[in-house]
């Protein structure tokens, strides 16, 4: 006697949510809307996933972007077609930029209407082609199949980024048969097999650090994304490396270490822009010589020789053409570079960047006072340890939490970087803090950023997440005031807000705790305040005040070399 | 008068970039796309299927300029691209097409 192989009946949706089970995935963010209601009525149903409720679709973005900067496993996104699908794409152009591997799944329109100009429609694929690493639009339930692990593997292999799925609705309501043994499904996508790393120019590589004298390492942020740390920090230790961290690698070695420079460029301690004046040797470890660490680029580590690595090949020779080209995972490359590179004390180099420290130190104004922009950050890292998750928003707060925080793990900080988006900070913590609920994530912000995503909020505060915001309120732009005050003649235009909300009131009227270290007596009070409000668990704003006056120094101005540093 | 044909003053300063694709509705939006987002134009653009129409050969006819490289590179990247060819400042294709753009 035969049995007939068993089938079972899905609608696309129902398909799609079953994949996405299958995947891993068990939170996901977004917002319904007519176009993806399909999908929405199948994820009802599931057990295993969870839905989060953004109250906005860019919200939603950066909520799955926080949970994959916190993880580095690909979270989802999901919003409707048109105007769902438009508000998504800040959050998935910054997560482009920054190589961040989250999955959008968006609705749109039935095929039969689409062209149309039908309600809510849009070139959702069409808008997210130069944003996304890959896009797909879904022409049959029977392709989710192979597209919803594909875009899983395509985001997360080689340099990952963020992959759009576009389902048209009835695509989602078509029903089809399929094995009921999944196993006879597409395997859920995983990252490719990393490349070989190719031995000729290891080797070349090696003998090159082994023969510098001022070898200078610095790290991007794929040394985070390769899961490399600990190796770079190897490499540094080995073979005597002073250290220098782009803004997204800040925390791949403890900032506070014996070897590291910290951040460079725009706004880096001079002493670390003058080490790279000084390197004869520049190793680049998935890092891509952005304009906001290079400065003018003709100018950029001017004695300096340079070995690039990168697992992107168009990375390599982009903008500074490497002596030595290394396409692989950094990882990999790394693991192969340790055993050939000699293990060596180069005091001179050391004496000379332990002297340049000395002389030319990041300098902190009023670091004591724990109400001033650089001493909050400090009075804030001092009521925490290493296992706080620090986001920001964009703007000079910003900055000065990269200059000051002890970051000290990788995916310990989350930030906006090539993009710069406002915005950013509290969804993308609450992101974190949904992914790694035992953390305590602080958002560090600005009125500015704040309210861009403010309705957010609301979010916190009905997931209960542990996030601790911690305003900076200059009532200003204040990076686009010290530009103007600095470039463009102290004409301070359209940079200073006259109306000023109570944001003290609009936290609590979203139901989030607030306290106001503006009310609090002295710094010592304001410290205990701090770290009561810290260290109690649930969403809070934590208010300060701040002088418009204060700037982020030094700074480079934009488009001059690394050296020219004022402040 | 000295004459040139089309072809000739292209040879000039052209490169002709030939893509093996996948042939479904977006590849050219993402292939062009690469090159007008960079302000880089595209003189010239053949496209046929090949054999049972899953995939499609591109030629891309373009200012030899230094973006080039970089370009490539992109276009090697894509999703839907399965193999580049880069051939010198002439190619066939666009010789034999020539005769359809004669006024």
């Amino acid at each position: 006697m035969t049995t007939q192989p068993k089938t079972i009946t899905l609608t696309g949706a129902q398909l799609a949510v079953r994949l996405l089970e299958r995947q891993g995935v068990r939170i996901v963010s977004g917002i319904p809307g007519g176009a993806i209601l399909p999908f929405y009525d199948a994820l009802s149903q599931s057990q295993a996933i969870r839905h989060v409720l953004a109250r906005h679709e860019q919200g939603a973005g950066f909520i799955a972007q926080g949970m994959t900067r916190a993880t580095g496993v690909p979270a989802v996104c999901l919003a409707s077609s048109g105007p769902g699908a438009t508000n998504l794409l800040t959050a998935i152009a910054d997560a482009k930029l920054d190589s961040i591997p989250i999955v959008a799944i968006t609705g749109q329109v039935p095929q039969s209407m689409i062209g149309t100009d039908a309600f809510q429609e849009v070139d959702t694929y069409g808008l997210t082609i130069p944003i996304t690493k890959h896009n797909f639009m879904v022409s049959s339930a029977h392709e989710l199949l192979e597209v919803i692990p594909r875009a899983f593997r395509l985001a997360l292999s080689g340099r990952p980024g963020p992959v759009l799925v576009d389902i048209p609705k009835d695509v989602q309501v078509q029903s089809i048969e399929l094995p009921a043994d999944e196993s006879a499904w597409p395997a859920p996508g995983v990252a490719d097999p990393l490349p070989e790393v190719p031995a000729e120019p290891l080797a070349i590589a090696a003998e090159m650090i082994n023969g510098a004298q001022r070898p200078l390492l610095y790290l991007g942020g794929g040394v985070v994304h390769s899961g490399a740390s600990l190796l770079a920090t190897a490499l540094a230790e080995k073979a005597s490396l002073p250290t220098v961290m782009t803004l997204m690698a800040l925390g791949a070695m403890p900032v506070d270490h014996p070897l590291s420079l910290s951040m460079l460029g725009m706004h880096a301690a001079r002493c670390t822009n003058l080490a790279l004046e000084e390197c004869d040797l520049l190793i680049a470890v998935g890092a891509r010589f952005d304009d906001r660490a290079t400065g003018k680029l003709s100018q950029f580590c001017p004695q300096a020789k340079i070995i690039h690595v990168d697992i992107d090949p168009s990375e390599l020779d982009k903008l500074k053409a490497a002596h030595v080209g290394l396409h692989g995972d950094v990882g990999q490359v790394l693991k192969g570079l340790l055993p050939l590179v000699k293990p060596v004390i180069r005091e001179e180099w050391l004496g000379r960047v332990a002297q340049l420290k000395r002389d030319f130190p990041l300098v902190m104004p009023k670091v004591e006072d724990s109400r001033s922009h650089y001493g909050l950050v400090k009075a804030v890292a001092d009521a925490l340890d290493d296992s706080a998750a620090i986001a920001t928003d964009v703007g000079q707060h910003q900055m000065w939490v990269a200059q000051a925080y002890p970051l000290r793990r990788p995916r310990q900080w989350l930030t906006s970087g090539g993009l710069g988006t406002m915005g950013f900070g509290v969804p993308a913590a609450l992101g974190a803090a949904l992914a790694e609920p035992e953390r305590t994530v602080v958002c560090f912000t600005g009125d500015g950023s704040l309210l861009m995503n403010i309705q957010e909020f609301a979010t916190l505060a009905e997931e209960e997440a542990n996030v601790k915001v911690v305003l900076m309120n200059n009532a200003s732009l204040g990076l686009v005031y010290q530009q103007q005050t600095l470039f463009y003649g102290e004409r301070t235009f359209a940079s200073k807000y006259k109306g000023i909300p109570d944001f003290m009131a609009l936290a609590k009227a979203f139901g989030l705790d607030a306290v106001d270290l503006d009310e609090a007596a002295d710094d010592a009070g304001a410290r205990a305040m701090l770290g009561e409000a810290l260290n109690r668990r649930g969403p809070c704003l934590i208010h300060v005040s701040i002088d418009v006056a204060e700037k982020v120094f030094p700074m480079v101005p934009p488009g001059a070399a690394n050296k020219e540093m004022i402040g | 008068m000295n004459a040139s044909t089309q072809s000739e003053r292209q040879a000039l300063a052209c490169t002709v970039v030939e893509l093996d694709v996948n042939n479904h509705a977006g590849v050219m939006s993402h292939v062009v796309g690469l090159f007008s987002r960079r302000a880089y134009n595209v003189e010239g653009i053949v496209v046929l299927p090949q054999g049972d129409g899953a995939t499609s050969r591109i030629w891309l006819q373009v200012n030899e300029d230094a973006r080039l490289e970089q370009m490539i590179k992109q276009v090697e990247k894509l999703e839907d691209v399965l193999a580049v060819r880069r051939h010198g400042n002439q190619h066939p294709v666009f010789e034999r097409l020539e005769e359809f753009t004669r006024a």
